[in-house]
């Protein structure tokens, strides 16, 4: 599904990206760990599009498609979603109108029909229900003076509604208390199939506990320096990072 | 009541008989500016002795005035006696059908998503068409007439209800209120006019199209809208310009007048041609609305103003009477070059009156965006209250936006609240729509129109649905 082929990437001529290589299949949860600035957010706005940062080498094959040509809204059609870290405030965009517009944008790009209202409404209400969310929240502004754990769960909403094959989820466990964490990543549990693949980016451990992953990847300075399986993350709560960043530095 | 035609034709057959160039085509009197053309204009439109009086009044009067210099904004002065002050539409055959409409016109009432056909099956929506100079169309005028309304072209108005425009027109702009005012005044050629009898709730919205048709010839609608005691009246003006190389200037007044416990709703949709990309052409769109509201009376004004390369205009209510509220909602779009020096007035004169003022300002390109408001309370106006909101949306980092707001209070027991905002579309709200797969353009749609929802909520539906993709249209690649 995704092959990351020795990827580097800068902003305004800071290389952040090293040469990332990972290969991502169908079914499988992926998980991404490591210290702060280890390049783990550029990661996911890089597959993602976002124009801030400069590809310098390497390439990205979703679907046997070079991701690197297309923008941002394109890569979204082929079903790259992912959960921000920040999602941002849109005052005066209703939660239903934005999902509405993201939903048949998607599907003009598509060549399909909008959705019908009535179907689109059954299936926010299936969503909602799965995410504990309270129906007020639909005619809310986008994000605007939603706590973080609003926010988070929107984002999985959202994902929920437009079922991406490949769901990156950026640091979604910050700012969750324990029962929101579990009601996200119980959403996100019920939403995996042997179609779809996720990727987690987290700094913990906790999350998790909640999302088992089939392989954990530890990313130091702009490269994985370590992969193994669920335990590496357990390996890694127990003794840090530290041990990891010595065998790169010697 | 004369037809339309039979009045054109009127007009149109009236030339020789004052003596004036046989050798120009017949609808369309040379460019100048003197009291001969004032004459001219008023016997072409076979107006009483007291109308051609009022307007050679305002002439002399507006002789000893100057061009104003405050509102943030420089252009070149437009030289008066380069226009032609008056050309009526040459006569077609009869229209039998909307059909035979221009179909200009219609295309680009089509573009906007609507068409006359539609609005009038669809909304019921009465319209007075005014193509440049003189009013080709008038609609449901006999349904409203059942109730007493009336509404025609200004023209109409002075041959048939006399009284009533004398009683009104002048009254809430005085001819010598500023330059733009008294030069209309002086030359204005047709507008609308509307009265709501006492007690009458009108049924439907009433609307106006304005569309400046030929190039070199300026536009001076006049516009009377009068709601009797406890009226009620929603009128709707939009306008669309086609594209043109030079720039035109179009100097309306709009007077409305509210007597006691009626409310007049004013909307407006402004998309004059802004000029091109390089600030090339473009209308200078010049107005002076007002509305008095006497005892428990209210008057709204919504404005979505896209097009114009320069606008001063400033939709004011005077609160005269005690209880009398205003409305000021308006989204202001510069782009490109465009400048725009637009706000209200509310100035309160009657004990507990109350206004609101919404402003929302969008700047993109290399546009200038400024709001200019002020809110005077009277000495006896006690506990009045208003309250304002003025917020800027920049876009990119060539355009300016800028606030003036004014405050003058002579009592103390004045409530007034006025909060600003100044934000950005910023990269992280575009790429946050791109991700979910709304492309750039549909991102912008969305933000803006969420920025302006408290204003495009108080349109008719009919007419939001336009607004909103007025703003599109209008701010189409100003980021990235």
């Amino acid at each position: 599904m995704l092959k990351i082929n020795n990827l580097q990437a800068e902003i305004e001529g800071k290389s952040i990206l090293k040469g990332i290589d990972l290969e991502v299949k169908p079914g499988e949860v992926h998980a991404i760990m490591g210290p702060n600035g280890s390049g783990k957010s550029t990661l996911s706005s890089v597959i993602a599009g976002r124009e801030e940062y400069e590809v310098t080498g390497g390439n990205i094959d979703f679907e046997g498609e070079d991701l690197l040509d297309l923008g941002a809204d394109e890569r979204a059609h082929k079903g790259i979603f992912l959960s921000f870290q920040y999602p941002v405030e849109i005052p005066g965009v209703t939660v239903t109108n934005f999902i509405k517009t993201a939903i048949n944008e998607t599907r003009k790009a598509r060549g399909q029909e909008t959705m019908p209202a009535n179907v689109m409404l059954k299936m926010m209400r299936e969503k909602m229900s799965l995410l504990e969310i309270d129906n007020a929240f639909l005619s809310r502004s986008l994000n605007e003076g939603f706590s973080g754990g609003e926010k988070k769960r929107n984002e999985i909403f959202q994902m929920a509604m437009l079922e991406p094959k490949l769901a990156i989820l950026d640091e979604t466990d910050s700012g969750l208390d324990i029962d929101a964490l579990r009601i996200v990543a119980n959403g996100v549990n019920k939403l995996k199939s042997k179609n779809n693949a996720v990727i987690v980016i987290t700094h913990y451990q906790r999350l998790l506990e909640h999302i088992v992953p089939d392989y954990v990847h530890v990313l130091y300075k702009g490269k994985i320096v370590k992969s193994g399986t669920k335990d590496l993350a357990l390996e890694l709560e127990a003794k840090g990072y530290d041990w990891l960043k010595e065998g790169v530095e010697a | 009541m004369k037809t339309e035609e039979s009045y054109l034709e009127e007009v149109t057959a009236s030339e020789y008989k004052y003596g004036f160039y046989t050798n120009i085509e017949a609808d369309k009197v040379p460019p100048g500016l003197s009291e001969e053309v004032i004459r001219i204009i008023s016997a072409k439109k076979q107006e009483p002795e007291w109308m051609t009086e009022w307007r050679l009044d305002a002439y002399r009067k507006f002789q000893k005035m100057t061009e104003p210099k405050w509102p943030n904004v420089t252009y070149p002065e437009p030289d008066l006696q380069a226009i032609s002050y008056y050309s009526a539409p040459k006569k077609k055959k009869e229209l039998e059908s909307l059909d035979e409409v221009d179909p200009e016109l219609l295309d680009t009432f089509k573009k906007l998503g609507i068409s006359l056909e539609e609005q009038k099956r669809l909304t019921g929506v009465a319209m007075d068409v005014v193509v440049d100079s003189v009013s080709v169309k008038t609609t449901f005028k006999e349904k409203l007439g059942e109730l007493g309304i009336i509404f025609c072209s200004m023209s109409e108005a002075i041959q048939d209800h006399p009284e009533l425009v004398k009683k009104y027109l002048g009254t809430v702009v005085p001819k010598t209120d500023n330059f733009y005012a008294a030069l209309n005044s002086a030359v204005f050629t047709d507008g609308s006019f509307c009265y709501i009898p006492k007690g009458v709730r009108c049924p439907m919205e009433l609307s106006t199209y304005f569309r400046i048709n030929e190039a070199g010839t300026g536009q001076f609608e006049r516009t009377l809208v009068i709601a009797d005691e406890s009226s009620y009246v929603s009128y709707l003006e939009g306008c669309t310009a086609p594209m043109r190389d030079e720039n035109q200037l179009h100097a309306a007044v709009v007077e409305l007048v509210a007597l006691d416990d009626a409310e007049i709703k004013y909307s407006t949709v402004q998309n004059w041609y802004p000029g091109d990309k390089d600030g090339k052409g473009g209308v200078y769109n010049f107005v002076t609305k007002r509305g008095m509201c006497e005892r428990n009376a209210k008057i709204s004004w919504t404005q979505v103003e896209t097009g114009s390369a320069v606008t001063w205009k400033y939709p004011s209510c005077i609160l005269k009477g005690e209880n009398s509220v205003g409305e000021f909602y308006s989204v202001a779009v510069t782009n490109n070059y465009q400048q725009a020096d637009t706000g209200t007035k509310m100035i309160h004169l009657g004990k507990n009156t109350k206004s609101t003022i919404i402003s929302k300002g969008i700047c993109a390109g290399h546009s200038n965006g400024s709001y200019r408001g002020l809110v005077k309370i009277g000495p006896r106006a006690e506990n009045a209250r208003n309250f304002s909101q003025c917020d800027s949306l920049l876009m990119g980092n060539g355009c300016g936006s800028h606030t003036f707001p004014y405050i003058e209070t002579q009592n103390k027991s004045a409530k007034i609240e006025h909060e600003a905002t100044t934000s950005k579309i910023g990269e992280d709200q575009i790429f946050y729509c791109n991700q979910r797969g709304i492309g750039e353009e549909e991102a912008i749609a969305l933000i803006v129109n969420g920025y302006c929802k408290d204003v495009l909520n108080q349109l008719p539906m009919e007419f939001a649905v336009e607004a909103q993709k007025l703003l599109a249209i209008s701010l189409e690649g100003s980021v990235g």
